[in-house]
């Protein structure tokens, strides 16, 4: 007599992606950030960084140990999160905050809208937001890089100038606005993980070549605030305003290739995409020109999460084989 | 530039162990069984009775229907029983068996015809007609019917489907390298059919040798063009709509038929057996299996005799190397998963394949990340996280409005999930479920 045989419908082979690979992509995608992020601002971003994760695994672990809920720490999708966190904080943030922010990022916004694949905003994001709204000094208490920060008394180091407030002439900036070279190599302040253009297009392009992310959404976006920082954020009249600078500079290059990419809150047709990245521009843009705050990143996706089921919903792909006509008479009917 | 349609995934193509081994013919089963339904549409009716002698090639039961298919014997021997028998798929359908004399007596009456160009279109249909070919790449359905379009129809391309997009599958493979001739044999007749100069092959680039042979071929044609196009190795380049828009250009929309942009799509083996009906007489008699997956001794390409049980097939060819947890009948991406080996090869058995306890269970589902991968891959622009999405929560509208008829069940979306998600599953389940509820609701 034979075992019994198994019986289900096809297909009975799948591919390797895994959700811990994809995860863990983006992990190794954000260790070049960490580096330049560490070579700039010292010792104490790998500390900040290294609270935030444990910080964010733990609130993981636990919300599954007290719901009784299976185990979500092994797809690695927490690191992501308390990774992405600490980059978008200045070094100079108290542990403690990074340690609410984390709460905040993985219980508020993740698990309590159902956990991975269910939050519909991006928890580092959000968090970040949440903490600046609190906390507003502390989160823009920066310094110059290579500054040596105090591990306790953060509150004491010499403030400096983001390039992007020393840009657009914010009160209370001071400071030179560095040269292109600096804000390539990440040489300037700013949070943890967005100095460096070059690491965080190593990452990009490593998640570009791993499949991981596709470059739609970074690339529209990238274009929008280059167009319209060219076209508004002069100081000298339309069409006068430096674009490379603009992009180079502040949160722009992370969020576009590890943020806006986030799956579960951006969308997943390739037209949603494109309408996704030109949005987080036209925000950043907005916010940049004519708001209040020299920085615009985060609010733009933030925003753009919110909107993303209904861009979903209006870009659906055309039925194959469809003409238009046809799907004209179909939507009359 | 290699032809090919959008979406898809690259799956290991897993024919290594198999392309290289040349077709072995079988022994028929002592019992051999033929279950009435070896096509899509209605079941076909027995014409003889119990006790009655036949011959291999004759004619035990005849179509049921416009869109059916006659079935024949394949060894000579009696009418054993006409009983429901268990069909691959499990369920339990009327088949005629049949003791094997051991004799081969071929039927005297089977009459080939060395030249077909004085037979007539209809004369042609009727003859693939009588033969009992159905689509023999594993879809089944009635030749005669796909090579009867409306009157108004313009055929402009007849393709072989030679794509063989299913991993670890060769037996098309290894019929294009030992009978290239039967092939081309059998598109040329197509081709007088639709009395057209060009004719189409479409091969994946994984398969070097076969487009070399088939090129051959195809150039001693001095009257005809018979072009053999590459196509990036993909799957599902073999279904049929993805290789009609990878060769033509044309995309067969929702509710169409490939006649209604002027195409019709041939398999391989199917060309094959046209070209043994109308030259030879021959009805569908043997089909090539592959068999393979970590738990057969030696993986091949074996001639088998329809009707000839699935456990005789692992037997004459070496046996189990350990006990299966999962055998499929045709390719890991479309086959179907059978629960017992005493089940008859069919018309349509491309493959047979055994798997391990470790390959037999997929891994655990998780929340969808909401990536749009299988959005990416679908072959026909559908939203399968949306409709597994639907499928669980039985909503009909839903299914409805995003098009669940559309899907070709090719898999490319649960192949290509992170989260391990059966999007394509779940759409299975729910396209029976839902035409239930329309019948219903009627």
């Amino acid at each position: 007599m034979d075992n019994l045989l198994v019986v289900s419908h096809s297909p009975h082979i799948t591919g390797n992606d895994t959700v811990r690979r994809t995860m863990l992509d983006v992990c190794i995608a954000l260790i070049p950030a960490l580096i330049a992020g560490t070579w700039v601002f010292g010792y104490r971003a790998l500390v900040v960084t290294a609270v935030s994760v444990i910080a964010c695994v733990l609130f993981e672990w636990l919300w599954g140990k007290i719901l009784k809920k299976p185990a979500s720490v092994g797809d690695l999708s927490a690191i992501v999160t308390g990774m992405l966190l600490a980059f978008n904080m200045p070094v100079t943030i108290p542990l403690w905050m990074v340690v609410i922010g984390a709460f905040f990022a993985i219980i508020i916004v993740k698990q309590f809208f159902g956990g991975i694949g269910h939050n519909f905003m991006n928890p580092a994001l959000a968090a970040r937001a949440f903490l600046l709204a609190s906390w507003a000094l502390a989160m823009t208490t920066w310094v110059a890089p290579h500054t040596s920060v105090p591990f306790w008394n953060t509150a004491d180091v010499v403030t400096s100038a983001t390039p992007l407030a020393a840009y657009a002439g914010t009160e209370g900036a001071v400071g030179e606005i560095p040269g292109y070279f600096d804000l390539f190599i990440g040489n300037v302040g700013g949070c943890i993980g967005e100095t460096s253009v070059l690491a965080i297009l190593i990452g990009g392009i490593y998640l570009i070549a791993r499949r991981v992310i596709r470059i739609r959404i970074p690339l529209t976006y990238l274009l929008t605030v280059a167009l319209g920082t060219w076209m508004f954020a002069g100081h000298d009249g339309l069409f006068t305003g430096d674009a490379l600078y603009q992009v180079m500079a502040g949160g722009v290059m992370l969020g576009a290739f590890f943020m806006a990419t986030d799956y579960t809150t951006t969308p997943y047709t390739p037209v949603g995409q494109i309408i996704f990245g030109i949005g987080c521009g036209v925000i950043t843009v907005l916010i940049r020109v004519w708001g209040g705050y020299p920085e615009g990143c985060s609010y733009s996706i933030l925003l753009m999460n919110i909107v993303t089921p209904l861009i979903d919903r209006i870009t659906a792909p055309n039925r194959y084989g469809a003409s238009k006509a046809k799907k004209r008479k179909e939507a009359q009917a | 530039m290699l032809k090919t349609f959008r979406g898809g995934v690259h799956p290991n193509d897993m024919k290594a162990p198999t392309a290289n081994k040349k077709i072995v013919e079988l022994d028929p089963s002592q019992e051999m069984v033929y279950p009435m339904t070896q096509h899509i549409g209605a079941p076909a009716k027995p014409i003889v009775k119990v006790g009655d002698f036949v011959y291999a090639g004759q004619k035990i039961a005849e179509a049921g229907g416009f869109v059916s298919a006659c079935i024949h014997a394949t060894v000579s021997g009696t009418v054993k029983a006409i009983e429901k028998r268990m069909h691959p798929n499990g369920l339990f359908v009327e088949s005629i068996v049949i003791d094997d004399d051991g004799q081969d007596s071929i039927y005297p009456e089977l009459r080939g015809c060395e030249d077909y160009t004085k037979l007539s279109k209809d004369e042609l249909v009727n003859i693939i007609k009588e033969a009992g070919i159905v689509g023999l790449g594993g879809a089944t359905f009635p030749t005669h019917v796909k090579l009867s379009p409306p009157s108004e129809a313009n055929i402009d391309y007849v393709i072989v489907n030679a794509a063989e997009c299913e991993p670890y599958l060769t037996s098309d493979y290894r019929e294009m390298l030992e009978s290239p001739e039967q092939v081309i044999g059998g598109l040329k007749i197509l081709m007088h059919m639709f009395n057209l100069k060009d004719g189409y092959v479409g091969i994946e680039d994984n398969k070097e040798v076969a487009i070399e042979t088939m090129t051959a071929i195809a150039a001693k044609e001095k009257n005809l063009d018979i072009h053999i196009k590459t196509l990036k190795t993909k799957y599902p380049q073999g279904g049929e709509k993805q290789l009609i828009n990878a060769i033509t250009g044309r995309k067969v929309g929702p509710g169409q038929l490939p006649w209604q942009v002027g195409a019709i799509v041939c398999n391989v083996d199917t060309c094959r057996a046209i070209f043994q009906a109308v030259r030879r007489g021959l009805p569908v008699m043997t089909r090539i299996v592959t068999t393979g997956g970590d738990c057969v001794n030696n993986p091949g390409n074996y001639k088998v005799r329809v009707g000839m049980k699935l456990r005789d097939i692992i037997e004459q060819t070496g046996g189990f190397s350990k006990q299966p947890s999962k055998v499929i009948m045709g390719g890991p991406m479309m086959g179907m998963a059978i629960s017992s080996l005493d089940v008859p090869a069919v018309k349509g058995t491309s493959g047979l394949m055994a798997f391990g306890e470790e390959h037999a269970y997929g891994a655990d589902e998780t929340a969808c990340l909401r990536c749009g991968k299988c959005v990416y891959v679908c072959p026909m622009n559908l939203l399968p996280n949306r409709l597994d999405e639907a499928a669980r929560a039985d909503n009909y509208d839903a299914l409805e409005k995003l098009n669940i008829n559309d899907c070709i069940e090719c898999g490319s979306c649960a192949y290509s999930c992170p989260s391990k998600r059966r999007q394509v599953q779940q759409i299975k389940v729910a396209k029976v479920k839902l035409r239930e509820a329309q019948q219903r609701n009627k």
